[in-house]
């Protein structure tokens, strides 16, 4: 099939060739087990959603406007707990991982097929169990669990909670297992380390964080349930605990969990920026190399999270020294993307928005971090609304909008339909609109003093605060409206061709959608990614 | 997974060397060495934990990214016990003020000394 | 089966941290709660295991080997030994830690010098050889499984890669206990 030949859809694809529940619910074919992830994690984003928007409503007066404070500490301890665990971590690594990672190897599926529908299942049981904790009463907790307030001094559903990322911590662990194996032993002839595409890097950077870093917080997890029921003091200072060991074990992962959370987005972006400049990738070593280096300069910077909280001030300076070093490669990314984007010929379609939104917010959310990571600021700003919009920048402002760029570039690929473009754009600006306005306030307010996770606030703080609530109407009216016309597309979208944005990468020499066993013949690879230098009609294969 | 079979001798070899090594470290535990007790007895232990990684589960013949894997948890576990034993020693020493009073009073005397 | 060992050296390195902090901070609470125990019989277990990693070896051998019958003797021996283990811990140690009231958070009597900090030593103690126990127990579980697929000649000379899997796994678990034997048994010394 070449470009000039009308898009027909496949007879036989992976979506169509069995609609029964039971192929659904007992599948091995990874593009399928993407989908159930996507689902999965769809709606636990509503749920934190619904949990930020009481939030953001009870903050329009100063006097706190809808709920009691101890509501107020369950909401933003549900919206921290589902947004971190059930959307944000998995989010890019299993449900685009799942999906793109065989076909970008030129393999049919990944290492271990049963051990993938496992980690959904792990997932959802963990899932599950989060959401009975909100039903039963919720937890009050944050979603660091500190202690000795999450042991000692709490009758809410803490064992259910923590017993909850527990078990899907395994579910991570499990996707990166998978996915280390996969990527060292499945690729396709020819398809050496550096000719990998650029999110395939990224994803390996993120597994060997699931495998290192997430034991350690399910053992800190599992000391709060053992402290809870035996009544020791492991974490309890009357007894000669120490709380900070809690918060040591609880960020050597957390920490790095975020690095999970942005680096698979930075491997989506490096996608996106490639195809829609119709450009290589400038400088693919410095790239692959600062994903790795990201994950294991990660590990290093646990303790920036502790400077006011009692640490020594020689491991505080330590800590500082180390987060200035991991900005380092995140900023040789943005150099490099920006670079690509230099001479290249750009288009705008929705997920190039999205991209170029991702490096806008994603560097003011980096820099901010780096005030962050200096002592002497934090000790102003920590536990502030600084804080909060610093990391929603990197969170919503890089990670989401790299997902939803990630989306609408593969939705072709996994549906065989066409969104609506125009539409997709107006989305993404609203979505980017909705943001700033939300986010950026709140580091003036944290600036000005307030604190996070506080119900009431003093009467001076009250017109950024309202500015940031209208700013997450727009923001939720900007996520409402890709499921809507996404949703649309499934059955009135126009059918995609193998390749719609005539990209390069294994994926999109296949149908759309694809075949279950992905490939007829195994590809062999026998150049570079991102050969965008040469002619559409030769990159466009059929 | 390695398709090296390997003889019989090695494996009762390595039980011998773990036996007589177990019988070390709980001897040497009633002699009295003071601090150096405790390396001795880690140092066996990394000891036995090799030979039982080498021999028995077959380390020695696999191929190196086994190794690397081995070695990169134990890389990452040294960093998380080291800079949190880091923290916990270095915790107290630089003195540290018992209030604002006591901290003016070291910057500001003649301040405090008009009862601010 | 190495990545998997990995998130476990992980995983116990949690609790090794929180160990070795509480071990510096209280050396001498440490000391006095490792003298409460019996170094005797955790040396016996030490050697029991030992001995169960060394038929476990033996284990994987004969199925490499394509002796049935003996991969059948050597996994049950392997299932024995991790038993006897298990029984001297439960019937022997922690009836006997209870009855002395060592157990914090259940049955916690001492009242030495320290006792809170004793008390932690105890909390570490127990939750180890209890994560550690639980991670034998799931091993059992499995090498059940492997008998019965092992008798019913499901391994070969070509296909034995669950052998070799359980076998690392086994170890593994084998390599913590070799490290909690002396950290925990055998501080401070005792003459």
């Amino acid at each position: 099939m070449s470009s000039q030949e009308i898009a027909i859809e496949p007879k036989l694809n992976y979506l169509n060739c069995d609609y029964s529940i039971k192929s659904w619910l007992l599948t091995t074919d990874h593009k399928r087990i993407a989908w159930l992830y996507m689902m999965a994690i769809t709606f636990f984003f509503t749920v934190g959603g619904i949990a930020a928007t009481l939030m953001r409503l009870n903050l329009l007066e100063p006097q706190g406007l809808l709920v009691e404070p101890e509501t107020y500490n369950k909401l933003f301890s549900i919206h921290g707990i589902i947004m971190v665990f059930f959307f944000l971590v998995p989010s890019i690594p299993a449900v685009m991982g799942n999906f793109l990672l065989p076909m970008m190897l030129g393999a049919r599926d990944v290492a271990f097929p049963k051990l993938n529908l496992l980690s959904w299942y792990i997932f959802m049981t963990g899932g599950s169990l989060v959401l009975y904790t909100v039903i039963a009463g919720g937890v009050d907790t944050g979603w660091t669990f500190y202690t000795p307030l999450s042991t000692l001094y709490l009758n809410t559903h803490v064992m259910a909670a923590a017993g909850g990322v527990f078990i899907a911590g395994f579910s991570s662990i499990l996707t990166g297992l998978n996915f280390v194996v996969t990527i060292h032993k499945m690729r396709a002839p020819g398809l050496t380390w550096f000719r990998l595409p650029l999110f395939v890097w990224a994803m390996y950077a993120a597994s060997i964080i699931f495998i290192i870093g997430t034991p350690v917080i399910a053992i800190s997890l599992f000391l709060i349930v053992v402290e809870r029921i035996f009544h020791v003091g492991i974490f309890d200072p009357s007894l000669g605990g120490d709380p900070i060991l809690f918060q040591h074990l609880f960020w050597f992962y957390s920490h790095p969990a975020v690095y999970v959370m942005i680096l698979p987005s930075m491997g989506v972006i490096s996608e996106l920026i490639t195809a829609f400049s119709r450009k290589r990738i400038f400088g693919y070593h410095f790239v692959a190399f600062s994903s790795v280096a990201i994950a294991a300069i990660g590990f290093l910077v646990w303790g920036h999270h502790m400077f006011i909280s009692g640490q020594s001030v020689y491991a505080g300076l330590v800590f500082s020294a180390l987060s200035m070093a991991v900005a380092i490669p995140s900023a040789v990314k943005v150099f490099n993307w920006t670079a690509t984007l230099y001479k290249g010929s750009i288009s705008y379609e929705a997920p190039m928005l999205y991209a170029l939104g991702f490096i806008g917010l994603f560097t003011i959310g980096g820099l901010t971090g780096l005030y962050l990571a200096t002592t002497g600021l934090d000790q102003h700003v920590h536990d502030t609304y600084f804080v909060i919009a610093h990391f929603h920048y990197i969170m919503v402002g890089g990670a989401v909008m790299g997902y939803l760029g990630g989306i609408h570039y593969w939705w072709p690929k996994m549906t065989g339909r066409l969104y609506p473009d125009g539409w997709a754009r107006v989305a993404a600006i609203i979505v980017f609109v909705g943001f700033n306005l939300t986010f950026f306030p709140q580091f003036i307010l944290g600036y000005l003093g307030m604190p996070r996770r506080y119900a009431v606030y003093p009467p001076e703080f009250h017109t950024l605060n309202v500015i940031s609530t209208a700013g997450a109407s727009i923001l939720g009216l900007g996520y409402v409206i890709p499921l809507i016309y996404l949703a649309w597309s499934l059955r009135y979208g126009p059918i995609a061709g193998p390749n719609p944005w005539k990209a390069t990468g294994l994926e999109w020499t296949t149908s759309s959608p694809p075949p279950t066993h992905n490939f007829e013949e195994t590809p062999i690879v026998t150049e570079e990614p991102y050969r965008y230098d040469r002619l559409a009609e030769e990159i466009h294969v059929a | 997974m390695s398709e090296h079979i390997a003889p019989l001798k090695i494996y009762f070899f390595v039980f011998v060397a773990l036996m007589v090594l177990t019988l070390l470290t709980w001897r040497i535990s009633y002699i009295d060495l003071g601090q150096w007790n405790t390396v001795v007895a880690l140092l066996i232990a990394v000891c036995k934990a090799s030979l039982v990684a080498a021999f028995f589960m077959h380390l020695r013949w696999s191929a190196s990214v086994m190794r690397l894997v081995l070695f990169a948890a134990i890389f990452w576990l040294s960093i998380l016990i080291s800079l949190t034993i880091g923290d916990i020693f270095s915790r107290h020493v630089l003195p540290q003020p018992q209030s604002w009073h006591a901290a003016a009073a070291i910057t500001n005397p003649s301040a405090t000394a008009q009862g601010r | 089966m190495w990545i998997f060992l990995a998130t476990e050296i992980m995983f116990f390195g949690g609790l090794f941290t929180g160990y070795t902090v509480y071990r510096n901070l209280y050396t001498t609470a440490f000391e006095t709660g490792s003298h409460l125990l019996n170094a005797r019989i955790g040396a016996l277990n030490t050697a029991i295991l030992i001995a169960s990693s060394l038929t476990m070896a033996l284990a994987v051998h004969s199925a490499q080997t394509g002796k049935r019958a003996k991969l059948i003797f050597f996994i049950i021996s392997t299932m024995c030994l991790g038993a006897a283990f298990l029984l001297i811990k439960f019937f022997f140690e922690w009836t006997h830690d209870y009855a002395e009231g060592f157990v914090p958070g259940l049955h916690f009597t001492y009242a030495g010098p320290h006792a809170s900090h004793v008390a932690l030593f105890m909390c570490f103690y127990f939750i180890m050889t209890g994560v550690h126990a639980l991670h034998m127990v799931a091993g059992e579980g499995v090498l059940t499984v492997l008998l019965i697929m092992a008798w019913r000649g499901r391994f070969n000379q070509e296909r034995y890669n669950a052998i070799e899997m359980m076998g690392l796994y086994w170890h593994f678990v084998d390599i913590v206990w070799i490290f909690l034997f002396p950290l925990l048994y055998l501080l401070g010394a005792r003459f």
